[in-house]
């Protein structure tokens, strides 16, 4: 661990993240603690035509949790729900300009990710058993 | 005052260059750094007389043997105990005050006795109580703290009244707070609970006499005092040693074994079941000695001077906060602190890159973090080898991270 993670990148996000706050009535939200810092993050979304139209978060923690929520909240803009699924944490890493961040602080980095992705499978879950039963297709 | 620079001599990491850079190491109340006289003792005895104690009778054994229970005897003068069999050794501290907690505390607790810890604990002199008392439905009571970090002693003297065990810290290692022990045991005793004291901050940083506090249990740990990892102290009083059932059973700790039971070996062997960390009690002998030669009262002074000057140096910069006692008199040579805007663990991180180590998080005190109302804190801790250049450059450091995480 060393000042190396601190990217311009990471640092320009934390000092004035990007899609800070509250969103009204999103599709989809989640939220989880890093207990190690106590990083704590929530991530919503909203939906436009299978599509995230809106992404907003809230947290507290260290620069790298709150940096990497920021970075998430313009990657995913935009995403198609297919894409939202696949988007992983290689491609969060390497927009912090770190694929090697260190079996620590990595935890931070992938948080906001990890509770993007418990918002978005509790949703998928509930469509999924909605589309199956209104078109009655047996998975 | 202490010669440091000749001190700084016999410690060989404090001179390995890394990135250019020497380690400023600021997170003694971790863990200390080792002399060489400590590493050569563990050299001697892997080369020269490594073997397993009290049973071989062959020259080696006789000689490890004998310089284990040497260093018991070292540790006995150390804190001033009447004997040196009322000193057990264990892994660490935590050990140490789980045998209290369970060995003495599941024979003699029972439901509805009050157990009396405070809120400047360490998580390992609070969670062993915490067990007791779930498992023997005792009540568990905490001491509450005033604004400056030290222990409101009204409320102290209140929680205390009929109280079966009272344990709390010497000196706390978040806070720094130096705890009136004395005081505290008399008061203790006075309700006739037993009193047990974690000494893991206290020990390796200022004079200790178990004797004159009159404490039933004394814990700490050789790591923190220039010895290896892996030795606990566990200091207890001869007649309470002898009454207490065995924490683990196994070798060593018996005297008798046959297929309808055992008996157990003497006081303090009943409580080192097993192979105990031979090469490490040994070389803890050498730590002793180290800080024995230096002198505990010289030890604490060189501290004092340097938290005194860390204090006053801190509080200079904006946005930050120091938590704890502001007179150096008060409290031991730890320091925590926090910058607005910036997560503790970008301070610990970013200033490991200029090679100085703090520590960030809880350190294992999340209750008292809690009525701090912070997250979590950075914590600069001092030790013998430590000097004021150093504490200067934290300063620079932290004026760099200010500048980097709030602009």
């Amino acid at each position: 661990m060393s000042e190396d993670i601190y990217k311009e990148v990471v640092l320009d996000h934390y000092r004035s993240p990007r899609n800070f706050g509250r969103l009204n009535s999103p599709d989809f939200s989640a939220s989880d603690n890093n207990p190690l810092c106590g990083d704590h993050v929530e991530m919503a979304v909203k939906l436009k035509d299978g599509r995230v139209d809106q992404v907003k978060f809230i947290g507290r923690g260290c620069a790298i949790s709150m940096a990497s929520a920021s970075i998430i909240t313009e990657l995913v803009q935009g995403m198609s729900l297919e894409d939202l699924r696949s988007f992983d944490k290689e491609q969060v890493l390497e927009a912090m300009g770190n694929p090697d961040l260190g079996p620590v602080r990595i935890k931070c980095a992938l948080l906001p990710l990890k509770t993007l992705k418990l918002g978005l499978y509790n949703y998928l879950a509930k469509q999924g058993s909605q589309t199956t039963s209104d078109r009655g297709v047996t998975p | 005052m202490l010669d440091v620079d000749r001190i700084r001599a016999d410690f060989p990491i404090l001179s390995h260059i890394e990135k250019g850079r020497p380690l400023i190491y600021l997170d003694n109340a971790a863990t200390s750094q080792k002399p060489i006289q400590v590493i050569k003792a563990l050299e001697a005895f892997y080369t020269e007389y490594n073997a397993n104690i009290h049973r071989g009778v062959y020259k080696i054994a006789e000689r490890a043997t004998a310089a284990y229970e040497a260093t018991r005897e070292k540790v006995r003068q150390f804190i001033s105990a009447s004997e040196a069999n009322e000193v057990i050794f264990t892994r660490n501290t935590t050990e140490s005050l789980n045998v209290v907690a369970r060995s003495w505390g599941e024979a003699n607790v029972k439901a509805g006795d009050k157990v009396v810890v405070t809120l400047l604990e360490h998580h390992s002199n609070m969670v062993p109580w915490q067990l007791l008392a779930r498992k023997r439905r005792a009540k568990l009571e905490f001491v509450s703290i005033n604004q400056d970090g030290t222990l409101d002693m009204e409320d102290f003297k209140e929680k205390v009244e009929g109280a079966k065990v009272v344990a709390f810290t010497h000196v706390s290692n978040v806070v720094g707070t130096i705890n009136p022990v004395c005081d505290m045991t008399r008061m203790a005793k006075r309700e006739g609970a037993l009193v047990v004291v974690d000494g893991a901050q206290a020990a390796p940083h200022m004079p200790v006499n178990v004797s004159e506090i009159g404490c039933d249990f004394y814990a700490f740990s050789a790591h923190k005092m220039l010895g290896p990892t892996g030795v606990g102290v566990l200091y207890g009083r001869r007649e309470l040693l002898e009454e207490m059932p065995p924490f683990l059973a196994g070798g060593d700790m018996i005297s008798e074994v046959h297929l309808s039971g055992a008996s157990w070996n003497e006081v303090p062997w009943k409580f080192e079941a097993g192979t105990s960390n031979v090469g490490d009690v040994i070389a803890f002998a050498s730590a002793i000695d180290y800080l024995t030669v230096i002198g505990m009262a010289n030890v604490r002074k060189h501290e004092k001077a340097l938290t005194e000057y860390a204090l006053t140096r801190l509080t200079e910069l904006d946005g930050v906060k120091v938590y704890g006692p502001m007179e150096a008199e008060k409290r031991g040579g730890v320091v925590p602190f926090t910058i607005k805007g910036v997560h503790p663990h970008d301070i610990a991180a970013h200033l490991d890159g200029m090679r100085i180590a703090v520590r960030s998080g809880y350190h294992c005190a999340q209750p008292l973090h809690e009525w701090l109302g912070v997250q979590s804190t950075a914590r600069a801790s001092f030790y013998i080898y430590n000097r004021q250049d150093e504490v200067d450059a934290l300063v620079e450091g932290l004026k760099k991270t200010s500048k980097v995480f709030v602009g």
